[in-house]
């Protein structure tokens, strides 16, 4: 076990690498942000200042390498927006992120899971049928789409709720359900053909021969089986809606950190930008471990081996 | 070997019937939208007694499993029992509803599927696997459950049993989960045990050993025994009586002895022209033609095309079955007249 997470330990950090060279690439090639930082009255000699002030004039090699350096001393640079360091921003956005991010996780496992795996027991069923049309209808329909609609109906139509901002419980409602709606469709794709494929199972059948009832056939033999790729993805998808919640955070005025990727972007407020993906890429890293470890929680080959 | 006091045997009643009577069992396939049909079992019939052992054989295809599992109930969700009847003792399990049925399955009848190696749940040690059965049919709590379990994990000659039912199945060997697996179908005490070619992927002598097991269980306990297998010495070894199934039809069945030794029907003996060493990988048999394709079956006796003795009549009128004097019985026309025990002359229905 313990070679066994040293093993991914290091696998992670090549992965964080890789991660950190892409995105640094990336936001270079979005353009030059001294124009950004500068007044529009500025000469010359007032951007080269910048540059040098910044450390953009040296090569990319150069500036990478010391990026990396800070990076490992946890020091994500300073925005060039805000001129602030990266991660007293990120970490001040982290719990509205993280409120946001938890409570449409939450909302897309309570209606994926259990329409998923009622999907798979009644396969072809009208049930089936109508939760295969609305998982369709989930991955198609673009969550900020559905945001608006949620903002006319429970905003402007039925006054229940505020349209933006962040506050007490009833601000998260909304940006919850538009973000959880399109994970909950996936979940639900995903609990479906795990559940399906576990189903279709010798043991499965032998439980059944035992003449067991079918609630425990189906929640505890065919369940704990078909949750572990449910798990995975679960964990994936609350990291991109924690970071990544662009859209929905910026249709809704959260203040998290999908918004502040989004300013970054336009600004290009290159550590902003280079921060927030790292920081998202350590906490997919942190969150594979908790599942690896559930996973030796829930099966016995994983626990007993390795 | 203790099999250990009255609890392991069975809750017989002193009903003189067979345990086991199938009657023109039908059971079809239905796909695209009930298009097509697929006669999986085409009117079989059989019985079984107390303490006898049934051997169930015929190529890949032939219908075997989806005999098995019309007896027990849980056929796949596109076949449906059509017509005829399962009596168990004394009871029409075609019948019965699922709920009916669960308190029967796992109890009265068990079933060991054709791969024992995939039955055990991964997640789940061999102490829950196996205490199911009397943990929700005969509510066996705390310690008599336990003690239970490591009784029967005794019976099917797992060592150390204490301690073994803490394990998970992939601690296990191959012979070991088999047993184990074994153990299970025994659990609720059963009647009726139906094997479905639980064999065919252990070595030769865990093989040996295994059916040596199930002998002496069956010694024991006085259960009927259904065996399913591609492998006639199996059969040789192992069974009282033979049913022989192709294309979904049962074409012939009567006691080892006579079978084996004045085989009725064309296609048994075509099967016993090339029987395999006990233990054997091989699909066994080499006929000459096409295995039948269900779908779409020729007309008269399916398996005239092959048929090396196929008379003008074969081609459009299909045989029922023929009573004979020495027990046996079979579907074919050339046995017809032939020394046919009276009342029972077949003919098709249909
Ligand atoms: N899900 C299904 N849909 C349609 N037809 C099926 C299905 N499952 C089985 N069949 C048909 O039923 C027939 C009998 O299958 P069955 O599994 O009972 O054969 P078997 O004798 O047990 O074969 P094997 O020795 O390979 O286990 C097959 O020929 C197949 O065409
Ligand atoms: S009925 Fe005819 S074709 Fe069928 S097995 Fe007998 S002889 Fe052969
Ligand atoms: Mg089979």
């Amino acid at each position: 076990m313990p070679q066994f997470i040293i093993r991914r330990v290091l696998y992670s950090l090549v992965t964080l690498c890789i991660l950190s060279a892409t995105i640094f690439l990336v936001v270079r090639f979005t353009g030059d942000p001294v124009a950004l930082m500068a007044e529009a009255s500025a000469r010359p000699e007032d951007l080269d200042r910048i540059r040098q002030q910044w450390g953009l004039d040296r090569s990319w090699p150069v500036q990478y390498v010391t990026f990396m350096q800070n990076a490992f001393k946890g020091e994500l640079g300073k925005s060039f927006n805000y001129r602030l360091p990266v991660s007293e921003l990120y970490f001040q956005r982290l719990p509205n992120s993280l409120t946001l991010g938890l409570a449409a996780t939450l909302i897309s496992l309570l209606i994926g899971v259990p329409a998923g795996i009622i999907s798979a027991v009644k396969v072809n069923s009208w049930w089936d049928n109508v939760a295969k049309g609305v998982a369709l209808l989930g991955l198609s329909i673009p969550g900020f789409w559905l945001g608006l609609v949620l903002i006319l109906v429970f905003s402007v139509w039925l006054r229940w709720l505020p349209t933006s901002g962040a506050g007490d419980w009833r601000h998260v409602v909304m940006p919850a359900l538009a973000l959880g709606w399109y994970f909950a469709a996936s979940m639900l794709r995903l609990t479906r053909s795990s559940m399906l494929e576990v189903l279709g199972s010798e043991y499965i059948k032998l439980a059944r021969l035992k003449g067991l009832p079918d609630v425990v056939v189906i929640a505890m033999h065919a369940f704990k089986n078909a949750l572990i790729p449910v798990f995975t993805l679960a964990g994936v998808n609350m990291v991109v809606m924690v970071n990544a919640a662009v859209i929905i955070e910026v249709i809704f005025a959260w203040p998290g950190i999908g918004r502040l990727l989004y300013e970054g972007i336009f600004q290009r407020d290159f550590p902003l930008v280079q921060g927030v993906v790292i920081m998202a890429g350590f906490m997919i890293v942190g969150i594979n471990l908790v599942v690896d470890i559930l996973y030796a929680f829930i099966d016995p080959r994983i626990r007993l081996t390795r | 070997m203790n099999m250990g006091g009255p609890d392991m045997a069975p809750q017989r009643s002193a009903r003189p019937g067979p345990v086991l009577e199938v009657s023109d069992l039908q059971t079809h396939f239905f796909s695209f939208g009930g298009t097509r049909v697929v006669k999986a079992v085409d009117r079989v019939s059989f019985t079984l007694h107390e303490g006898e052992t049934l051997g169930l054989v015929g190529e890949s295809g032939s219908g075997k499993t989806t005999t098995c599992l019309s007896i027990v109930g849980l056929l796949p969700r596109a076949a449906r029992i059509v017509g005829g009847s399962v009596v168990f003792e004394g009871e029409d399990l075609t019948r019965k509803s699922q709920r009916e049925l669960r308190r029967i399955r796992g109890r009265r009848i068990a079933m060991i599927l054709q791969d024992p190696m995939a039955s055990l749940n991964p997640l789940f040690t061999i102490f829950r696997q196996v205490a199911e059965p009397a943990f929700f049919h005969q509510q066996l709590r705390g310690r008599s459950l336990r003690e239970r379990v490591q009784h029967l994990l005794r019976a099917v000659r797992i060592p150390s049993p204490e301690w073994r039912m803490r394990e998970y199945p992939h601690q296990m060997s191959g012979g070991m989960r088999q047993r184990i697996v074994g153990a299970i179908a025994l659990a609720g005490g059963p009647s009726l045990v139906i094997a479905d070619e639980p064999t065919t992927n252990l070595d030769v002598t865990i093989q040996a050993q295994y059916l040596d097991l199930l002998k002496d269980i069956q010694r024991e306990t006085g259960v009927a025994l259904i065996f399913v297998t591609h492998n006639l010495g199996i059969v040789a070894k192992m069974c009282d009586k033979v049913a022989v199934m192709y294309a979904g039809k049962l074409i012939e069945r009567g006691p080892v002895r006579e079978l084996f030794d004045d085989p009725k029907h064309p296609y048994t003996r075509a099967l016993l022209g090339a029987v395999p060493k006990l233990g054997s990988k091989e699909p066994l048999y080499s006929i000459p033609g096409q295995p039948p394709n269900l779908a779409n079956l020729p007309a008269g006796c399916s398996f005239h095309p092959r048929c090396p003795e196929a008379v003008p009549r074969c081609v459009s009128e299909e045989p029922g079955d023929f009573h004979l004097g020495d027990g046996t019985v079979a579907r074919c026309w050339l046995v017809e007249g032939k020394n046919e025990a009276g009342a029972h002359r077949g003919r098709t229905r249909s």
